[in-house]
């Protein structure tokens, strides 16, 4: 579908008022900080053809350990290194890059998933860029004919549709999100913080190579530093077959830690309920276990507690992790569809639970 | 070049624009964009119109802001077909900020929720969602979480499967002359320090105004809560919560229910109607839920429930509900207007068995209140009726108009 047509059949004079308010919107907006760029392809991140997503110089590719579901588009990630810069990194929360860094990720559909020659459309790219005080986010939205994206504000609903790996069409109604929206999950004490750039989430092996060992080589990491990957924390990766029952477990605590502890934790947006998912909860009252809603409201599905030890069915998080409706589906936003894959994973912890 | 549009037109489009509103994506956008892109100090007017949305409007990290509808019969923020989000409208990180003179109705989750705001002003707003009430309602119509200096004036709070206006983990609030009908509870303080509740009219709900402290939030302790010029009428309405939440449990029939928090003052409301319990003073045991937070306290203390009204009205509890049923093996058609569990926190027995003063249960001087310890303990047997041991008093709550 031409979505630029469909706003030209509308109204001319409805767009002419909306420009003028955008304009005067606009010119308020400068003095504050540099203007952010229109285009996409105005910040050089690719060489060549920009569909291409070939990183150019000082633009690197990253991969996680436990990725957050997202209706199952793909995602190609990268960030940006001003020169003579390096990264600090941290323990426990995602690094915070030095100033001028900016994280890149594209978010994709290939046409046809059983095929990858059928090519893919690129959606959205979403940047975080780590200015003087902080992060900011920025979100483009890719054109029909993928040669560039547009900075977008207030979100975009639109029509998607794709082959899956079973053979089967897709379709969704695909949301990108607000710039508010960012920051619902993006937040920590109400600042805004990246969340996936964590030591534990790259410490990865990519096309046979540590990340973190390679970014070292290359002279991207603070020296001070060990970098020995093996004594660094790692997520485990949960769509690995688990073999284990102890690797079950990781895997469930490193899939709730990328989906839902950017909320549940004890600094997130979610710390109202008391439910905290992050990777390092050990108690498990915190954790959900045998513990009541507190404005779940309809979202606990006449169930008791969050988690039953043993039965995944009378639990309020597999309810919610179920769900498709707005107002009791978990993660709150970016999720339409039920995620399969995961949910079978929550079932199999939480059964195996005492 | 493109002939230059004199201003006056603009203007006049605009209004024009205004006023042929209906429900477009390109509004919802443009408001979103507005709220988004504002600066400090903005206040951002809504049309007169009914305003359709898909997604949940936001404010994050402003100071100051604005948003004013132009009338809570002219200013209509429908949700009835939203797509995404939780919440109607949802302001966080934020400090000063009025919502106000409008109505917004119908989300899939809560209507409006405010969290980590310090000073938030509703004012003016009707919150509802239309249509028999039911269980697929969202859950709370106002509902500022972990916010400092709430005020909640003159809204109109209408058929939250949860809490009508409903605080939670907050400090110094103040909620007045507001009015909140067919919800499962009207009013609601949870797990919240400093709530001045007054002058408001919670009628024909499951409960009218609710009291608690509960498990397992990161704030613990509510408290210093005082509620006084209500009208708290004929809350006999079935109970639509989903089940598993704690709401689910209150009788159809509750007035006024404290339970588990401490420091608490009851006094000149009148209380007309509620069939099941018109006031009852309760510990946590009362769910019949487990208790997993080991620093939570369960126990209701230094309660005072005094010059309120109650009347000689319907006082047939329901059978809806396994403790309206229990009132009802035990008092027949008459239950007692003021119902405590008996439940005493052990760390407020000294040897003597007495309560510490300031832990004490204080119900005295009630018009029409009659009373009795429901001996919850001990199983409900041996239910005393008098008075007697909580002839006594604490000092007032004091009231902080700022």
């Amino acid at each position: 579908m031409n979505r630029s047509r469909s706003i030209r059949n509308k109204h001319f004079f409805v767009l002419i008022c909306l420009s003028g308010i955008m304009l005067s919107v606009a010119r308020r907006q400068m003095p504050n900080a540099e203007a952010p760029k229109l285009h996409l392809s105005e910040y050089g991140f690719f060489s060549g053809k920009l569909s291409n997503l070939a990183p150019a110089q000082r633009v690197y590719p990253y991969d996680v350990n436990a990725p957050l579901f997202s209706d199952y588009a793909v995602k190609a990630r990268f960030f940006y290194l001003p020169e003579r810069t390096k990264i600090s990194l941290s323990d426990s929360l995602a690094w915070d890059f030095p100033e001028g860094s900016i994280l890149i990720k594209n978010f994709f559909y290939p046409l046809d998933a059983g095929k990858p020659e059928s090519g893919r459309r690129i959606l959205e790219t979403r940047l975080l860029l780590r200015e003087e005080k902080g992060w900011k986010a920025l979100e483009y939205l890719w054109n029909e004919d993928q040669d560039d994206a547009t900075l977008e504000v207030a979100g975009a609903g639109f029509p998607v549709s794709w082959v899956g790996p079973d053979g089967k069409k897709k379709e969704i109604q695909y949301i990108a999100p607000n710039l508010n929206q960012c920051k619902g999950c993006h937040s920590y004490d109400g600042r805004f913080v990246p969340l996936g750039t964590s030591t534990r989430q790259l410490n990865r092996s990519v096309n046979g190579k540590n990340q973190l060992a390679d970014w070292a080589e290359q002279g991207l990491l603070s020296s001070d530093h060990e970098f020995d990957p093996a004594t660094l924390p790692q997520m485990v990766d949960y769509r690995l077959e688990h073999t284990t029952s102890a690797m079950l477990n990781e895997q469930a605590r490193a899939y709730l830690d990328a989906n839902c502890a950017h909320c549940h934790n004890p600094h997130g947006p979610a710390a109202s309920s008391g439910m905290f998912l992050n990777i390092g909860e050990l108690q498990p009252g915190r954790l959900g276990v045998n513990k009541p809603p507190v404005a779940a409201g309809r979202g606990s599905g006449r169930r008791k507690y969050g988690i039953v030890p043993g039965k995944p069915q009378e639990s309020i998080l597999v309810y919610r992790m179920e769900s498709d409706d707005p107002g009791v589906r978990m993660p709150e936003l970016g999720r339409q569809l039920p995620h399969k894959e995961g949910i079978d994973l929550i079932r199999s912890w939480i059964r195996e639970m005492k | 070049m493109k002939p230059r549009i004199p201003q006056p037109l603009i203007a006049f489009l605009l209004f024009l624009y205004a006023s042929l509103l209906t429900a477009q994506p390109d509004l919802e956008k443009q408001l979103q964009t507005r709220l988004i892109l504002a600066e400090d100090g903005d206040v951002i007017e809504l049309p007169a119109a009914k305003i359709e949305l898909s997604n949940t409007l936001s404010i994050d990290a402003k100071k100051r802001i604005t948003l004013r509808g132009a009338g809570q019969d002219k200013t209509l923020l429908s949700f009835k077909k939203q797509k995404q989000g939780a919440e109607g409208l949802k302001v966080t990180n934020s400090e000063d900020i009025v919502l106000e003179n409008f109505t917004i109705e119908d989300a899939k989750g809560d209507l409006i929720k405010t969290q980590s705001v310090n000073k938030i002003v509703f004012r003016d707003i009707t919150a509802r969602w239309n249509g028999k009430p039911k269980k697929s309602n969202g859950s709370y119509a106002i509902y500022p979480v972990q916010c400092q200096n709430v005020r909640i004036e003159r809204c109109t709070a209408i058929g939250a499967s949860d809490a009508g206006l409903y605080v939670g983990q907050s400090d110094s609030v103040w909620i007045t002359r507001c009015y909140a009908k067919n919800n499962v509870a009207g009013i609601e303080i949870e797990n919240t320090t400093h709530a001045w509740v007054y002058g408001n009219f919670a009628a024909y709900n499951t409960g009218g105004i609710l009291v608690f402290d509960l498990p397992d939030l990161p704030k613990k302790r509510g408290g210093h809560v005082k509620v006084w010029k209500n009208k708290v009428v004929q809350n006999n309405y079935r109970n639509f919560a989903p089940k598993g939440n704690i709401v689910g449990k209150v009788p159809p029939g509750t007035g006024i229910m404290v339970l588990a928090t401490n420091h608490v003052e009851i006094h000149d409301n009148f209380i007309m109607d509620n069939r099941t319990a018109s006031t009852a003073i309760v510990s946590y045991f009362i769910t019949e839920n487990k208790i997993n937070d080991k620093e939570y306290n369960p126990y209701p203390s230094g309660i005072y429930v005094h010059n309120n009204v109650y009347s000689e009205g319907k006082r047939m509890p329901t059978w809806k509900n396994k403790l309206g049923f229990l009132f009802w093996l035990k008092f027949g058609r008459k239950v007692p207007h003021i119902l405590y569990d008996g439940i005493q926190d052990p760390g407020h027995l000294p040897a003597d068995g007495k309560m510490a003063p300031a832990a004490r249960i204080c119900i005295r001087d009630n018009e029409n209140g009659s009373f009795a310890n429901l001996k919850a303990d001990k199983k409900f047997k041996g239910i005393s009726r008098d008075l007697q041991p909580y002839q006594c008093d604490h000092e007032p709550i004091p009231f902080d108009p700022e």
